[in-house]
């Protein structure tokens, strides 16, 4: 008998770390974002995409809201909200 | 062929016929000459493996860890410290469902140091989900490591197997073997194919994160396959002894049991000196009888309790203790008999030859003595009470 014991690549999108997200979630406010991407490189679970300016967007189904991405934002785009906050 | 060998070119010997790919091992006393042996082996070219040398033993149980991890027959050897430093590594390789085979030359635990022969350090293991099978001479060492490479590599077992003998009394004991042939070997023990591995065509990751989700069913499963290889192990020594000829059972093993009053209950080379015992006392009339415990790990619990339903008094012999608690056989050969219907009157519980003290005919003469009066729990035999006066004020 076997239990769980070995995975392929790939099988992370399965763990959806979006349930370890206590505190707060990052804002993508979309006014001066130049598109850097700055908040794509430094996301620890890579769960932040988009094409550039203005349009970058978290899958909140994977981020933890760690809030690096508010951090590093250069032009102070992204805004770490309450949980429960509608924004 | 029969030849005169100390037991650990007994076991060099098995394990090249076993042509594992990898042998990884740090030296440590009473195991050096096993991997010694290896060494040389490798370096002559008589046996086709990669002998990785390395600066510790938690290094050696990585590099084994790592080749078996990538679908390669490994192998090492330890003893003692050194088996207590590979702890770690030592129950990731059975997490990870890795069938790899080590011998541990059974050693006595430090502080204060020594290296002489007891059970301690295996005994300090048996959590760890390896199956352990202790060996009362060196034919049985022998046979026992080409039996462990089988069962461990068995689809449905894929348990690592530590074959733990007597470190001295077996290990540097010569005594004649039975060696067999490679095509013996062969025979009997077919090239490893690993279910699941590490491969640069096929990538996947061993030994991942298990959250609580699913870290239960790992452990289950252990457990689980552990129960299973109780039913294994008589089949495949029937199927060895088909090959090789000679029969273990595997599990346990009965001596002069059968109309037997008084019997001792151990593991490992005191048995021989056990079984001499019974054969002089038989001569004079008394019922005394063995029973020898070969699979420590799975524990033939129901097997034990068949063997000694109907025995008058049983003594448990551990070269090994629970401090503070008890002795581990006899705590878990008493288990065997809670809440069933037939239970010896007497199990007793004696400790003796820790440290590579010796167990004598008289010390075993002194157990059987013992069964005549009342039930005693984890009493140390041929204790010195002039040492145990020291005072440091």
């Amino acid at each position: 008998m076997f239990g769980p014991l070995a995975c392929k690549p790939g099988s992370s999108v399965n763990n959806k770390t979006g349930s370890w997200r206590v505190e707060s979630r990052p804002v993508f406010l979309h006014k001066n974002c130049i598109g850097c991407k700055m908040c794509v490189t430094v996301c620890p679970e890579g769960c932040v995409s988009g094409p550039g300016k203005n349009a970058m967007e978290v899958d909140l189904a994977f981020c933890k809201g760690c809030g690096m991405c508010a951090l590093i934002c250069p032009k102070k785009d992204i805004e770490m909200v309450k949980e429960e906050t509608q924004k | 062929m029969k030849e005169l060998l100390e037991g650990s070119m007994v076991v060099a010997k098995a394990i090249k016929l076993c042509r594992p790919g990898v042998v990884s091992a740090y030296p440590i006393t009473p195991q050096t000459h096993i991997v010694e042996h290896l060494a040389q082996m490798v370096a002559d070219g008589e046996l086709d493996s990669q002998f990785v040398n390395v600066e510790s033993e938690h290094s050696a149980a990585s590099v084994v860890l790592g080749s078996e991890a990538t679908g390669v027959r490994s192998y090492s050897a330890t003893s003692s410290q050194g088996l207590l430093l590979m702890a770690e590594v030592i129950y990731n390789i059975a997490g990870m469902r890795l069938p790899l085979v080590m011998t541990d030359a059974n050693r006595a635990i430090s502080a204060p140091i020594n290296i002489w022969n007891d059970q301690q350090d295996t005994i300090s293991l048996r959590d760890a989900g390896w199956i352990q099978i202790y060996a009362e001479d060196n034919q049985e060492a022998l046979d026992f490591h080409i039996l462990a490479y089988r069962l461990a590599e068995d689809k449905n077992i894929m348990l690592p197997v530590m074959v733990c003998m007597d470190g001295f009394i077996l290990t540097h004991g010569i005594e004649t073997v039975d060696m067999p042939t490679q095509e013996q070997v062969d025979k009997f023990l077919p090239p490893y194919k690993a279910l699941y591995k590490l491969d640069v065509d096929n990538p996947q990751t061993l030994g991942p994160l298990a959250d609580p989700d699913c870290y239960t069913e790992a452990r289950y499963a252990i457990h689980a396959t552990q129960k299973k290889a109780l039913e294994l192990i008589p089949e495949l020594t029937a199927e060895f002894a088909k090959v090789f000829g000679r029969e273990y059972n595997g599990l346990i093993e009965g001596y002069q049991l059968k109309d037997a009053e008084r019997v001792i209950v151990a593991m490992g080379s005191v048995c021989g000196t056990i079984k001499d015992v019974i054969d002089e006392l038989r001569q004079k009339g008394k019922k005394v009888g063995l029973l020898k415990i070969t699979s420590f790990r799975p524990f033939p619990a129901q097997q034990i309790y068949d063997a000694l339903k109907n025995i008058s008094k049983v003594a448990v012999l551990d070269r090994a203790v629970s401090l503070g608690g008890g002795a581990p056989l006899a705590t878990e050969v008493k288990a065997a008999f809670f809440g069933k219907t037939r239970s010896p009157k007497v199990i007793s519980s004696v400790v003796a030859g820790l440290g590579g003290r010796d167990i004598t005919k008289d010390t075993v003469k002194d157990i059987y003595s013992m069964l005549t009066q009342k039930e005693k729990a984890c009493e140390f035999m041929d204790l010195k009470p002039e040492l145990l006066k020291e005072n440091y004020e």
